[in-house]
């Protein structure tokens, strides 16, 4: 395995480092998206007062979109990963077996 | 609110909740024939389908807190609970990400399985297992104060009594039917918990044309545009972001959470659990915007307040006043079972951490019988109830969603940082696992007790030496660094890094 695995160690890295790459950003999103919305609470009131509609104020609104949007998050992440990495992951893992087989 | 029936025998919460009680007992006896291996036990045979775990994902983490906590802090202090809303939900995309499937390829029962992969097993599972315990006890005293104070108000019967039979019924579920019957217990609890929490809060919007914004304004007419904005619950600014932090990072440090993924087949079904489960939590915090204001506007917050100083009883009263006594009845009992299923999920990865960590790898090098260990892991469960009840009797009166966000602050300063850690860094040493996951927990620990909610508000002191509520903010980073510098200062542990690589991403199969 040693020798005959380490183009598909190299081939798991590559794809292993794009999964981290991904998830990082989206990781990074959500961290701004919350902590944008924290620092706000701590430090501009009267913006999060602002009267979007009747009854509605931009700090309820907001904290209503990220919940909603932490949600589209989770599913783009999904899909990308259920789609796209997932399969290559899998003919991945074919490859490493079939040598590893007739090693 | 002098009419109110809490507080009287309510024949329909009585119904409801043996209901509950005969069903989660016929799970339990179906799981107990089903359970007789260690990996039955923890894992239900790792045979939960994605679905299902995604519902018993939002069952263990939609506590009592969320539901009768933030409806109390909501009708009482307006836009400020909100924070905990949003907060409770942020984790999960970050435990999606970085943790779920590394989680599920890389460990067996605990996440101290993670933790421990690579390095000296002995010291990094003891340290694992005191932040563990640390987390789920003081999760427990929470959920156990609020099931004592709503059944003592729904039943009539007294605050002690109802922590012991919550506590019996509890040890009964895991200890015969184990992460099976736990899974399913939370799987129905968390279905009746959507369902009564969307339904209540259907019956407040129908007053308001189905519009949330009316509802809003009816809040701020009634009681002053301040409900709708930030106001004196988070008057540190410094607080509120430490506060954000534990709630974010906390999720992710969850014991019996992180238990959860053990019991799906595989790492894609891990991943797809969590987006059910963010879907379904997502949607019921959107519903304690409604339950919050609903119960502001219709019981006010002087009522509230009369009945439990810590506002938990807003949800009940929205529900008595919308629908009368019955449907009181039918939401208590379903607070009630929410309780019940998350001190069930709790106390079982306590025990595994008493167990799987402690007795088993820490004690026995990991050679241990796997009927031994079912046994141990069995008179844990037994022990953890106890403690449960003893606790739950101890800290009377504590509001239950602040003592939640402290054991959020002691999972993501004392778990979080070494698991990621352990997951994303080759260089990550023993002495640098059991420093930061020590570190995390005592410094949390410590610096709760010289917070203002401990020296002033309990102990009656005139300041605290700590200005902050909630240590996250400087525990969490503070972990991670005392991780890192250990790790630096003390050797590398030899290890074989491609195995341990493609273990992560393809699994246990392809670890050869």
């Amino acid at each position: 395995m040693a020798t005959t695995g380490a183009p598909a160690d190299e081939q798991l890295r590559v794809l292993a480092a794009q999964r981290w790459r991904i998830a990082l950003t989206l990781t990074a999103v959500m961290i701004v998206l919350y902590f944008g919305f924290i620092v706000l609470i701590a430090y501009d009131r009267p913006l999060l007062a602002t009267l979007v509609a009747p009854g509605l104020t931009l700090g309820i609104l907001l904290g209503a979109l990220v919940i909603v949007v932490s949600w589209l998050l989770t599913f783009g992440y999904v899909r990308w990963a259920n789609t796209k990495y997932d399969p290559a992951l899998r003919a991945l893992n074919n490859a490493g077996t079939a040598r590893g087989a007739t090693r | 609110m002098n009419t109110t029936a809490i507080g009287q025998p309510n024949s329909v919460a009585i119904g409801f909740f043996i209901l509950f009680i005969i069903i989660t007992l016929v799970i339990t006896y179906w799981a107990a024939r089903r359970t007789r291996t260690t990996e039955h036990f923890y894992a239900a045979g790792r045979t939960i389908s994605p679905g299902q775990n995604g519902f018993a994902l939002a069952g263990d983490y939609m506590s009592a807190a969320s539901f009768l906590g933030i409806a109390g802090l909501v009708s009482t202090t307006g836009f400020d609970g909100l924070i905990y809303s949003t907060g409770w939900l942020v984790g999960w995309p970050v435990v999606l990400f970085l943790i779920a499937e590394p989680l599920r390829n890389l460990g067996k029962y605990t996440f101290a399985d993670v933790v421990a992969l690579r390095l000296k097993q002995t010291p990094v599972r003891i340290a694992a297992a005191i932040g563990t315990l640390a987390t789920v006890i003081l999760y427990l005293i929470a959920q156990m104060v609020g099931a004592g104070g709503l059944i003592k108000l729904m039943f009539g019967l007294s605050y002690e009594t109802a922590i012991v039979i919550v506590g019996v019924a509890m040890i009964a579920y895991v200890l015969f039917g184990g992460m099976l019957a736990t899974t399913w217990v939370q799987i129905v609890k968390a279905a009746l918990l959507l369902g009564g929490a969307f339904l209540l809060a259907l019956m407040v919007l129908a007053r308001f044309h189905f519009n949330p914004a009316a509802l809003f304004a009816a809040a701020s007419t009634k009681y002053g545009a301040g409900v709708l904005n930030p106001g004196k619950l988070v008057s540190n600014p410094l607080d509120t972001v430490s506060l954000g932090m534990a709630l974010m990072f906390g999720t992710a440090g969850l014991p019996h959470i992180l238990m959860r993924f053990y019991t799906v087949p595989d790492a894609r079904a891990a991943r797809t659990s969590v987006f059910y489960a963010t879907g379904l939590i997502g949607f019921f915090y959107l519903l304690t915007f409604v339950l919050g204001f609903g119960a502001m506007v219709f019981v006010g917050p002087e009522a509230i307040k009369a009945v439990d100083k810590g506002g938990n009883m807003a949800a009940p009263l929205l529900a008595e006043y919308l629908g009368g006594t019955p449907f009181l009845g039918f939401i208590a009992a379903v607070a009630f079972a929410t309780i019940l299923a998350v001190v069930a999920g709790l106390t079982l990865s306590g025990a595994a951490a008493l167990s799987h960590d402690l007795w088993v790898n820490a004690l026995h090098r990991g050679e241990a019988d796997s009927r031994d260990e079912l046994r141990v892991a069995r008179f844990a469960t037994v022990i953890l109830g106890v403690i449960a009840i003893v606790l739950g009797i101890t800290f009377k009166g504590q509001n239950v969603a602040y003592m939640v966000s402290l054991a959020f602050a002691i999972a993501a300063s004392g778990n979080f940082p070494a698991l990621l850690l352990s997951i994303f860094w080759r260089r990550f040493t023993t002495a640098g696992a059991v420093a930061s996951m020590l570190f995390g927990t005592l410094a949390t620990l410590l610096l709760i007790y010289l917070s203002p909610t401990i020296q002033v508000d309990i102990l009656k002191h005139q300041t605290a030496w700590f200005p902050l509520k909630n240590p996250a903010l400087l525990t969490i980073p503070l972990s991670f660094v005392v991780g890192v510098v250990v790790s630096l200062m003390s050797e590398r542990a030899s290890v074989d890094d491609p195995a341990h690589h493609r273990r992560m991403h393809l699994g246990e199969m392809s670890a050869d």
